[in-house]
């Protein structure tokens, strides 16, 4: 079975005039279809670069990333956004949703950039809220939605394009106690559907969610035997 | 991805940002309404100053003689020739001599002194022995009684038709009609007074109003006793066929004259040319003038829409970052923040239109000016609107397409 992510001694090194910091010092991990990995650090650990390279939002400055077999450590602006779109969901901390839009039209973003005609937008995002539970909600605006219901529209977003990896961002960092417990459910219930989940956190308990979890600091898997 | 789709995310955002491009559109509207305005008003002050000069004649030509010898050798100056005869003024009226040329008249003009026959009046004044045409040429009507006409050319008549101010200076209240005016001892019956031009006299150089018209024929021979005219007064079909009237007079008149080398012309064209350059300048001024003004506006409205496409891109940096996160390629984002801005200076066009043909109902009895609005400039003023939306539009869109993903998803 070919590995959903495969990292090969990825660096990151960031320059602010004379000064270099190396965010990423050499990290190499695989992660399987259907896996659920969780991937822990405190901050400064490099776990935030990890996770724009993970998301294609940034290249590494050394090593390689295969992403669903392509490498996408070489490729320019262009072609990295269209693995954004087609491979990755991304669910971050702040939602991320634009205030203006009802629910089923941020929902249906992903499908606009992938050139998907009108009717099949709406039904698609409309089956990614129900499947978030939220079909009664697909024309609220994010404002009229609470934190955990904005999160869910979040996750509906990154299902709809159907990606190879779900990826998020702390997804639990800004929801009370029970609704991040709600969005937790809702990953477990997706893991258990066969999705591939990456989730980067700083909570112990958050992780613990996860089957597998890799943990990271000073720029490197730790302790080192959890390197594929 | 769609231009239509593009173009529906960009009324999208224009609409969900309703204040932001409400300013803008008011921007741009008020740009656009002062540039057409003040064309109009450019176009309407021509307007206003061609008519003006056209109730002169500019269309008007004046064939003078030239420049004669005497034959004690000195050379008098223009005009003191005898070249110019009634077969020229009757060749030039031949329409197909002279197709541009609408009329002419053949004037005889001397300084004579006038007696009256009710107070015995003196006077002297220019005596011009003329035909029917010149009514319509100098542009002139008469007020009471008639003008000469083709008979009384013909019969030699002894009638007169007056200025009104020679007609108040010697007969001072009493009706000429009717009466008799003695010109340089000839006899000639008042049938008509000419209607006032007022101070026409400052740009003829001589007073319009004080002048006695006679038949041509009664001045050559029974008044001056010489048959070479003054000059011909030559009007064309219009300003714009002015200059083809004069190369057509010009040929015929050396034609007629035998006259192969044009230098050695007897004879000279003019018109009123020195009007018609000065009211040319002051259009040209006017005009640039008008057009600074609307080009400043113009550009003042484009830098707004600049200055509201930059804050936007600035405002929506999470938004533009989250679009691309999602798959958004930078051309689609500069594209959609393209549009956002053409489509803000369409409508500002249109509302600027808009307020610009209230205006042009509106202003002119405000200010007693007229306002002429030109559909060229309201359709220019509209593709105006919208290429100062795509040309300020685009550094604004280009900086969005080049925000990286994640510091854009980073800002706060």
């Amino acid at each position: 079975m070919t590995a959903v992510i495969k990292l090969d001694g990825v660096t990151k090194v960031y320059r602010t005039g004379s000064i270099a910091v190396a965010a990423l010092r050499g990290v190499s991990f695989a992660i399987d279809p259907g896996e659920y990995v969780s991937i822990v650090g405190p901050s400064g650990s490099g776990k935030s670069t990890l996770m724009h390279i993970l998301g294609c939002l940034d290249v590494p400055t050394s090593g390689r990333y295969w992403l669903g077999g392509d490498n996408v450590s070489r490729m320019d602006e262009i072609d990295l956004a269209e693995v954004r779109n087609r491979q990755i969901g991304f669910v971050f901390q702040q939602f991320n949703l634009l205030p203006s839009l009802p629910a089923w039209r941020n929902v249906e973003l992903p499908l606009i950039y992938a050139g998907a005609g009108r009717a099949e937008r709406r039904r698609r995002s409309i089956e990614a809220l129900e499947r978030v539970g939220l079909g009664s909600r697909i024309d609220h605006r994010p404002g009229e939605l609470s934190g955990g219901q904005q999160q869910r529209v979040a996750v509906a977003r990154a299902l709809v394009a159907d990606p190879a990896l779900i990826l998020a961002d702390e997804p639990t960092g800004a929801l009370d106690s029970h609704s991040a417990r709600e969005v937790m459910n809702l990953f477990n219930e997706l893991h258990h559907a066969g999705r591939t989940i990456v989730m980067i956190t700083h909570d112990d308990e958050v992780a613990g969610a996860a089957d597998r979890t890799i943990r990271i600091r000073d720029g490197l898997i730790w302790p080192a035997t959890e390197a594929a | 991805m769609s231009w239509l789709e593009t173009l529906r995310t960009g009324l999208f955002a224009v609409r969900a940002n309703r204040l932001r491009s409400a300013l803008t559109v008011l921007g741009i509207m008020i740009g656009i309404a002062a540039v057409v305005l003040t064309v109009g008003l450019g176009q309407g002050a021509q307007n206003q100053v061609k008519s003006q000069i056209n109730s002169l004649g500019t269309n008007l030509l004046t064939v003078s003689p030239g420049s004669s010898t005497s034959s004690s050798g000195f050379r008098q100056g223009f005009g003191s020739a005898s070249t110019l005869t009634q077969a020229d003024a009757q060749a030039l009226a031949s329409a197909s001599v002279a197709p541009d040329i609408k009329a002419v008249a053949p004037v005889k003009s001397s300084s004579e002194g006038l007696t009256d026959s009710v107070n015995s009046n003196t006077w002297t004044t220019t005596v011009n022995g003329t035909t029917e045409a010149w009514e319509t040429v100098r542009n002139r009507s008469v007020t009471q009684g008639r003008f000469i006409d083709d008979q009384d050319v013909t019969d030699h008549a002894a009638v007169a038709v007056l200025g009104p101010t020679t007609a108040s200076e010697l007969f001072s209240g009493v009706d000429p009609v009717g009466q008799t005016v003695d010109v340089d001892g000839v006899p000639l019956t008042v049938v008509g007074v000419l209607n006032s031009v007022g101070d026409a006299s400052s740009t003829t150089g001589s007073n319009q109003d004080d002048q006695v018209i006679v038949p041509l024929s009664t001045a050559t021979q029974r008044i001056f006793g010489s048959a070479s005219l003054s000059s011909i007064l030559v009007e064309a079909n219009s300003s714009a066929s002015l200059s083809s009237a004069y190369q057509e007079a010009d040929a015929e008149l050396l034609a007629l004259h035998e006259i192969t080398t044009p230098s050695n012309a007897d004879f000279s064209i003019s018109s009123e040319a020195s009007l018609v350059s000065t009211s040319t300048s002051v259009d040209r001024t006017l005009t640039i003038l008008l057009g600074g003004i609307a080009g400043i506006s113009l550009l003042v409205g484009g830098i707004g829409v600049m200055n509201i496409m930059l804050v936007s891109v600035t405002e929506r940096v999470r938004e533009i970052g989250l679009r691309k996160a999602l798959g958004a390629k930078p051309s689609f984002i500069r594209r959609q923040f393209l549009l956002e801005a053409s489509v803000l200076g369409l409508v500002g066009g249109a509302l600027g239109v808009g307020l610009a043909v209230a205006g042009t109902a509106l202003l002119p009895k405000a200010i007693g000016y007229p306002i002429a609005l030109s559909g060229l400039a309201t359709v220019g003023a509209i593709a105006v609107a919208v290429a100062i939306g795509v040309v300020f539009g685009v550094y604004p869109a280009t900086r969005a397409a080049r925000l990286a993903p994640i510091d854009a998803l980073r800002s706060e």
